[in-house]
């Protein structure tokens, strides 16, 4: 086997279940260049100590040297500015420091928190939803609309128009998901259309609350005046389709792969269904075991850069493939047993640095109140198919369907 | 009987004592019992309290977020120790392995570890230190006092001193909207500790939220009236400011007097010890049984060319009392050396200040990222052409890749782009320390040369 051929079976569909033993591979060069250009860095010093270096950036337009293999999830080409997620200090900073001043403290330290009642009614009215329980997809039926319920929540969608933000999400995240076969060339149309439609939505509703705030997310943006000044409508809408692109799938993820894990652990799940305050513990555990995100394939090096032997050059494509180093048996100890019990938990499933997930106390709120939840109210919940069918998608992982069974469901 | 026997036994059944019942003195007896020290531990304190967390007494507490009392640090495990609090030690004899407490007892030790730390440095001239209304601020009482002469709504708070201590306190006065002066005899705050140029950034921090800030002044007296009550305080300047409340925050003093005359490495500059933080005695030959951690210690540190490093940082604390107590337990070849990279934090009007390595020995500082203007920077300081120290306004995040600079001894100025350079990051510019030999508030870390017996350092108050 050569190692370009590793990172190209890494990113092979018929692997997607369980990754975990190639990741091992990959940890035998830190830092890989494998020929399709890309730096692929997998051990956790490493990648922790790329996430704080000020010579990493992650606005594309410094990448001057190949990309790396194509992960066929592309952004179309739209006309808003690149979100923060794409951006670099100062622009960054200043976007999402205001982004901030309605999500977190010192401003809102409250706003996550007080949105616990809210998502245990979003959690209870889905479970209540459930159909048959000889067959439940949980994919279909629980994990993926809990997360854009909670966005629309957050950013102030009124209840009558959730339905067609449903929609638009599920096109939307399809279009990173592309199926052997498709056309390419249709599927961009379909996800174009949905992404101008998205739009149109949410210019519409800021100009509504700009001239009637509420007390949700998108109002407080839209009439911010702060030290930074405030956002443009422009910046307001890349940074709401932000919200709910990187807010979605990653939390749909995090709680199919959770369950799933649960379902594989049944001790660990007969413990937080009398103990709901493990659940804590075992998000961490989740975040380092099964991220939702295992790699991060967008950065690049504004200088050449030294690390573990290996010179990464000026300009070349950096991926850090977050998962393998939470796997790392030079960090943690016994890494692919999953322990929720773990004290020592600094995972890298939120990433670190600069661009640490802005949404993670919202993340783990969900997960934490979406498993124990499901934990207390499925009555012998069993796994219908192990390994379940997953998405494509190799950066965002996670099953497409979770069938599961239960014998009946708790009041 | 082999060699590890006598180990054996003092893990079973030996006699620790550890004065100084702080963060570091806590620390190190919950290591020691981590590692599996089953014999009797006693605790020595000189305030009646058990041991409680200091950052927050000139932060939430001044702001009556929280009280004094709800400051007491965690515990990892329960210790089963012997506690004496509210005795201070008097006295050491080293040949029969003895403290000695105000209260008379004597109390027999296998090991000792001594982390007494450091207490604040007085207003020099007594009879106005005496005054109602003028305080220091260090200990859980010296919190709860000021604070409640806080909530009292003074007319004007006088704070002399502006290192990192004063300049939360008058943070802390303005966020509660009381008229604070403050007095510092170098050109800015935190001049001592981080340099001129960010001293100006730090003195515009002060004067934009409303601090009365006068430097380069020295106070020279503090005036009461008849009932005894602060009033004024005179400066070198010929000024004079009204006032109901001084704080006087010019840094610390360690906590050694009580080891005088014992023969142990002990003085105004703490107490030596090696590496592994084994105390050496006054002719600088080093103890098998009596380990120092915590502000108090001066240790040798590699990173700067071994010269003995002070510190009084929480960060060290812990890192050193964790390092003592397992050399305390352990043959000579498993012990391990004290490598902790100098780091702090601070917070005041807002911003959230943080630095690594030895900024004060930079000659040199180059605004890496982000902009002074901005109060959003990080400044890296330099020395003989390599990188020493690091500080940040409001940009931490960044803080573990200059750490690596400076653990690497990386070339100074770094030699490579990063994001969000700016023009003023083109090129470093004199970093601006005052002349050492000018006391100001004192930085929080000192560098003390060679000598374990060092003995030299005097504080030179302002001239009345």
């Amino acid at each position: 086997m050569t190692q370009g051929s590793l990172l190209r079976q890494i990113l092979e569909y018929e692997n997607r279940h369980d990754p975990y033993p190639l990741y091992a591979e990959l940890r035998k060069t830190p830092v890989l260049n494998d020929g399709d250009g890309a730096y692929v860095v997998s051990t956790y010093h490493e990648i922790l100590s790329l996430l704080h270096d000020p010579r990493v950036s992650s606005d594309a337009r410094n990448m001057t040297r190949a990309a790396g293999p194509d992960l066929q999830q592309q952004e179309e080409e739209t006309a808003l500015p690149p979100s923060f997620i794409r951006l670099d200090p100062p622009e960054h900073d200043r976007l999402r420091r205001m982004t901030n001043t309605s999500f977190g403290p010192p401003h809102e330290p409250r706003r996550v928190h007080e949105m616990r009642g809210e998502l245990g009614g979003i959690v209870s009215d889905l479970i209540a939803g459930i159909g048959s329980t000889d067959r439940i997809d949980l994919v279909e039926e629980f994990s993926y609309p809990f997360p854009v319920t909670v966005i629309c929540r957050l950013l102030g969608v009124p209840r009558e128009d959730e339905s067609r933000f449903h929609g638009w999400a599920d096109t939307l995240a399809a279009s990173l998901d592309p199926m052997p076969g498709e056309d390419a060339t249709e599927r961009n149309k379909i996800a174009q259309k949905a992404r101008t439609e998205l739009g149109m939505y949410l210019a519409g509703l800021i100009e509504e609350r700009r001239r009637n705030p509420q007390e949700d997310m998108l109002s407080e943006l839209a009439t911010l005046k702060g030290p930074d000044g405030s956002m443009t409508t422009m910046e307001l809408l890349s940074t709401a389709a932000l919200l709910l692109i990187a807010g979605h799938e990653t939390t749909v993820n995090l709680i199919t792969n959770g369950m799933l894990t649960l379902l594989r652990n049944p001790d660990v799940l007969r413990r937080l269904r009398e103990d709901p305050g493990l659940s804590v513990p075992l998000v961490e555990e989740l975040l380092r075991f099964e991220p939702p995100v295992q790699l991060v394939p967008n950065r690049t090096t504004l200088a050449d850069i030294e690390i573990a032997g290996v010179t990464i050059p000026k300009g070349a494509s950096l991926w850090l493939v977050v998962a393998a180093g939470n796997r790392d048996p030079l960090r943690f100890k016994d890494p692919d047993r999953f322990d929720p019990d773990r004290e020592d938990i600094e995972h890298l499933g939120f990433g670190s640095g600069v661009h640490s997930c802005f949404g993670a106390p919202l993340a783990r709120q969900e997960a934490q109140i979406a498993l124990s939840e499901l934990a207390r109210r499925l009555v012998n919940p069993r796994l219908l198919e192990d390994p379940p069918e997953y998405r494509r998608n190799a950066v965002l992982r996670g099953p497409r369907h979770l069938p599961i069974a239960c014998d009946d469901i708790m009041p | 009987m082999p060699a590890d026997g006598h180990l054996e036994r003092l893990k079973r059944e030996g006699r620790i004592v550890v004065v100084g019942a702080s963060l570091a003195g806590l620390r190190a007896a919950e290591t020691l019992r981590e590692e599996g020290f089953a014999g009797t531990l006693t605790m020595v304190g000189d305030e009646p309290y058990e041991p409680y967390d200091r950052p927050p007494l000139s932060k939430g507490v001044l702001l009556s977020r929280t009280t004094a009392d709800h400051t007491a640090l965690p515990r990892r495990r329960n210790l089963d120790a012997d506690w004496r609090l509210g005795i201070a030690a008097t006295g050491l004899d080293m040949a029969a392995k003895r403290v000695r407490l105000a209260d008379g007892e004597e109390i027999e030790y296998d090991r000792l570890l001594i982390a007494t730390g450091v207490r604040a440095r007085p207003w020099p001239h007594e009879r106005e230190a005496e005054l109602d209304g003028v305080f220091v601020l260090r200990t859980r009482d010296d919190a709860t006092a000021l604070q409640k002469r806080l909530a009292d709504g003074p007319r004007r708070v006088f704070v002399i001193g502006a290192g990192f201590t004063g300049s939360e306190i008058a943070s802390a006065c303005r966020e509660r909207e009381i008229s604070v002066t403050v007095a510092e005899r170098g050109a800015a705050p935190l001049v001592g500790a981080l340099g001129g140029v960010v001293g100006e950034v730090a003195a515009q921090l002060q004067r934009e939220n409303g601090v009365d800030l006068r430097t380069g002044v020295m106070v020279t007296g503090l005036e009461g009236d008849s009932a005894g009550r602060v009033r004024s305080a005179h400066l070198s300047d010929g000024s004079s400011v009204e006032t109901d409340v001084v704080v006087v925050s010019l840094g610390a003093t360690r906590n050694t007097e009580w080891l005088a005359g014992s023969g142990l490495g002990a003085g105004p500059r703490g107490i030596a010890c090696d590496a592994g933080c084994r105390a050496f005695d006054i002719r600088g030959i080093v103890t098998d049984d009596i380990f120092v951690a915590g502000d108090v210690a001066r240790s040798p540190h590699p990173l700067f060319g071994y010269q003995f490093l002070s510190l009084e940082h929480w960060g060290n604390a812990v890192s050193q009392a964790e390092t003592a107590a397992h050399n305390m337990l352990c043959e000579s070849v498993d012990r391990r050396p004290h490598m902790w990279v100098p780091a702090f934090w601070s917070s005041q009007f807002g911003v959230n200040i943080k630095s690594v390595g030895v900024p004060s020995m930079g000659t040199e500082i180059l605004i890496s990222q982000g902009s002074l203007a901005e109060r959003r920077f990080v400044g890296v300081y330099g020395y003989q052409d390599r990188v020493i120290g690091a500080v940040t306004f409001d940009q931490a995040r960044w803080l573990p890749f200059y750490e690596h600079l400076i653990e690497t001894t990386a070339p100074f100025p770094p030699p490579f782009p990063t994001v969000d350079r700016r023009p003023e990051g083109a090129r470093p510019v004199p970093a601006d320390f005052p002349d050492p030999s000018v006391p100001t508030h004192g930085p929080t870390v000192t560098l003390s040369g060679y000598s374990p017996a060092d003995r030299r350092m005097t504080f030179t108050p302002g001239r009345h």
